[in-house]
């Protein structure tokens, strides 16, 4: 992927997700986080990651953010007024943010491997999905079924927090 | 070039959004949110180290992209329980700000 296109990519990611964090309608920020993982979505096809991107899109863009506004609009938030802001704990959280990004931007320039570029790729005639899925029902079966009991216990936990008598 | 280290500081900075969202605002929706650009920001350099580290046949190491793959199951798992958790929420009190709940039982 040329370079253009990465840090284009980029910033439309970064840049909707701080607008998750800005904007003060529940609305917005939900359509701005859709924006911010299309972006994602399209990283990881740079990556050569297309299977992951394609999910990228299926799960995230479509299923929790239309999960995600529904329960929005369910609830029928409003725009929150504003409240009287607590400025030593908004400072505070600003600070460690900083102070993170800048550990972020330290560690990586001291990373001696990031710096090169990502070698070439051997040309494959088996795509990645092939190989992902071998994997999957290969090495990684036994999580692959634990992953399955997970979404189970999810669903039961989901229909007994979501019935009317529960308290 | 893009080099392994621009992922990283986007992922990273990606990740501090997420985090400061977390830190900063009062409502648990937008929290909840955050908490899905701190997931997304992991994968990204997951799926950037897959691509970097490079086999012995000339393909990515798949094993990081199998990882993300899980990572999405479970967030995805995570956000039906979260969401059902915060309608209940909103069904005893009636709000979403993380100020109002402050009490452990009610």
């Amino acid at each position: 992927m040329s370079p253009i296109l990465f840090w284009v990519f980029a910033l439309l990611m970064l840049v909707f997700g701080a607008a998750v964090v800005i904007n003060r309608n529940p609305v917005a920020s939900a359509l701005s986080l859709v924006v911010s993982f299309l972006g994602l979505a399209a990283l990881f096809m740079s990556l050569d990651a297309y299977f992951i991107g394609i999910i990228q899109v299926l799960v995230y863009a479509g299923a929790v953010m239309v999960l995600f506004l529904f329960i929005i609009m369910l609830l029928d938030l409003r725009t929150e007024q504003l409240r009287k802001i607590n400025w030593v704990a908004s400072t505070g959280g600003v600070v460690v943010a900083f102070a993170l990004v800048a550990q972020i931007f330290y560690v990586v320039s001291d990373f001696k491997l990031a710096q090169q570029p990502f070698a070439p790729l051997a040309r494959s005639k088996i795509d990645d999905v092939h190989n992902i899925g071998l994997l999957l029902f290969g090495n990684y079966n036994l999580p692959f079924q634990i992953i399955g009991v997970v979404i189970f216990v999810a669903t039961i936990g989901v229909i007994v927090l979501s019935r009317r008598e529960l308290r | 070039m893009v080099k392994l280290g621009d992922y990283l500081i986007v992922s990273g900075v990606l990740f501090t959004i997420g985090f400061a969202g977390v830190m900063l605002r009062r409502n648990i929706i937008i929290i909840f949110m955050s908490l899905e650009l701190m997931l997304n920001a992991a994968n990204l350099s997951l799926v950037a180290f897959s691509r970097f580290h490079i086999g012995a046949n000339g393909l990515p190491n798949y094993n990081a992209q199998v990882f993300v793959f899980f990572i999405i199951t479970v967030a995805a798992a995570e956000v039906a329980v979260g969401l059902a958790i915060i309608v209940a929420l909103f069904r005893a009190r009636q709000t979403t700000h993380v100020e109002d709940v402050n009490s452990l039982k009610f």
